[in-house]
């Protein structure tokens, strides 16, 4: 029983690491109906960035701060220096060009920061809290992983439904042309779009890299597992986005928990084929089929 | 009477196919101008051309004066001109109200609340369906949207594509009396694209006539409803 509480928290705080980059994911898709396979790989840079930032300052909140500003000026730069260049063509050419960016940008950081495992500080302490002699197996840090997720989402969620930047977002997304008829500026709708997707994933890699270490391509797999957890929520909804990844989170945990560490992944992969079989428009999405 | 929209000695087209070829069209303020013409006469690519998503290779298009020829669209109807396109208009996954409140963001802020009273008061059927998804209304209902959205812009010039397409009979007439009715209450200048001549010229000031993407005639519309020859050849009715 003690077991099984420790794996569902664990789960759920892996979870909302797949939430945020799902989240990420979901406002490019909701943005600009682009799907962008280089998020985890400018998650990954950002934190590079940061860690440079904490090794010059040892200051962790500079380092912080200084990933999510490089996260939404990389989000901008990308969409109006490359994928700007193929908006209004046909999705698959999207699909390579974010392709072809995740793999520049792997690259690049490799030059960069070299291409060793490289440990990643912690907000907080990452010792174990228990009540009385029960271990929870969660972390303080892990806490603060949850509630900064939640806020992002909720931030999130308030701005798409009731702000005028979030209809603006919103009808670009649905009908550029009609919304550039009534005086939407959308080109900058789409670099708003890719901005705040690159402060969100920058948050995700802040929040995970302290567990996975650091590598140009440690992003790699927790992309794969937040794709799972936005295609879960059905891509279009943040909710659901956060609820896929909690899933996810939960039940990898129980299957690394009682089933062996080496089948975490297959078993992410199997819950992304399961979910394209049996209902392509995610769990909480009512939209119908889509294309990508 | 001066004109608000003025189109001069315009050319326009996709890639290298040339629409309209020197077409110079008038809107006089506070009137009707019904653009008649047969399907491929150039109406449609002459409102986009007005609009900014067409560029004119050459030739004005002066709103109140000013030069908008090659602008954005975007800045062309921040700067007064509201283009009501033929059939997909609605945003069908926002609701009614989202889908207006796009319109009002070109107002200033302290002048939304009241607009958005005065088209709730103007069409009763979106007030009542504010919250619902604007996919659940019907054709002439989202006729209707798309018109009040426009007027949420506030512009100078309305242009309406095609606003009777694929409507029932009784619905057109509604829609053509609500644009009348637009014109004498707020002085709105109105640029109305319509394959259905005859109901278009019962209501306009003005007609022209395009027909190949060249202007065959430009009259008061009294008079080119009159005029029985021009009706046969371009018209037909």
């Amino acid at each position: 029983m003690v077991e099984f509480l420790e794996f569902t928290l664990e789960g759920l705080s892996a979870g909302m690491i797949y939430a945020a980059i799902a989240l990420s994911l979901v406002l490019i898709w909701r943005g600009t109906g682009v799907l962008n396979y280089s998020q985890g790989a400018m998650a990954m840079f950002t934190s590079f960035i940061a860690l440079e930032v904490v090794y010059a300052t040892g200051n962790y909140w500079l380092a912080f701060a200084t990933a999510l500003v490089a996260g939404l000026a990389i989000g901008a730069a990308l969409e109006r220096v490359v994928v700007r260049q193929v908006t209004g063509k046909p999705p698959l050419n999207a699909v390579i060009v974010t392709i072809g960016l995740l793999i520049f940008i792997e690259g690049l950081a490799g030059i960069m920061f070299g291409a060793n495992n490289r440990s990643f500080p912690p907000a907080f302490s990452i010792e174990g809290l228990s009540i009385g002699t029960v271990a929870l197996g969660i972390t303080r840090n892990d806490l603060f992983t949850g509630a900064a997720v939640l806020l992002a989402a909720g931030l999130l969620a308030v701005t798409f439904r009731y702000s005028s930047i979030g209809l603006r977002l919103r009808a670009t997304a649905f009908n550029a042309a009609v919304a550039r008829l009534l005086g939407v500026r959308v080109g900058r709708m789409l670099t708003l779009g890719w901005a705040l997707a690159g402060l969100l994933g920058a948050l995700a890699g802040m929040l995970v890299s302290p567990s996975t270490f650091l590598s140009p391509n440690s992003m790699d797999t927790i992309f794969v597992l937040g794709f799972t957890a936005a295609v879960i929520g059905g891509l279009e909804s943040p909710a659901g986005a956060v609820a896929g990844g909690l899933i996810l989170g939960v039940v990898l945990s129980y299957a690394g928990g009682y089933l062996g560490s080496e089948v975490v992944n297959l078993f992410g992969l199997a819950a992304l084929l399961i979910v394209l079989m049996l209902r392509p428009t995610g769990l909480f999405s009512s939209a119908p089929a889509r294309r990508v | 009477m001066s004109s608000a929209l003025e189109v001069r000695g315009v050319f326009a087209g996709y890639g290298g196919v040339r629409v309209l070829r020197d077409v110079s069209v008038s809107a006089l303020a506070g009137t009707i101008t019904a653009v008649l013409g047969a399907n491929g006469a150039g109406k449609t690519t002459l409102l986009r051309a007005i609009d900014g998503s067409v560029k004119p290779s050459d030739g004005q298009v002066r709103l109140d004066g000013t030069d908008l020829a090659g602008r954005r669209p975007e800045d062309i109807s921040r700067a007064g001109v509201a283009h009501v396109p033929e059939g997909q208009g609605v945003i069908t996954e926002l609701t009614v109200a989202e889908n207006l409140r796009l319109g009002l963001l070109l107002r200033r802020r302290a002048d939304r609340a009241a607009a958005l009273a005065d088209i709730y008061e103007r069409f009763g059927v979106l007030a009542q369906r504010r919250n619902l998804s604007a996919s659940t209304l019907s054709g002439g209902e989202r006729q209707m949207l798309v018109i009040a959205r426009a007027l949420a812009t506030n512009p100078k010039v309305l242009l309406l594509d095609e606003p009777s397409l694929g409507l029932a009979p009784k619905i057109v007439r509604d829609i053509l009396d609500l644009i009348k009715q637009l014109k004498d209450e707020t002085g709105l200048t109105i640029v109305l694209v319509e394959q259905n001549a005859r109901s278009a010229l019962a209501i306009a000031d003005t007609g022209v006539v395009l027909n190949l993407g060249t202007v065959v005639a430009t009259a008061p519309a009294g008079q080119l409803a009159a005029d029985e020859a021009l009706r046969r050849h371009y018209l037909g009715f």
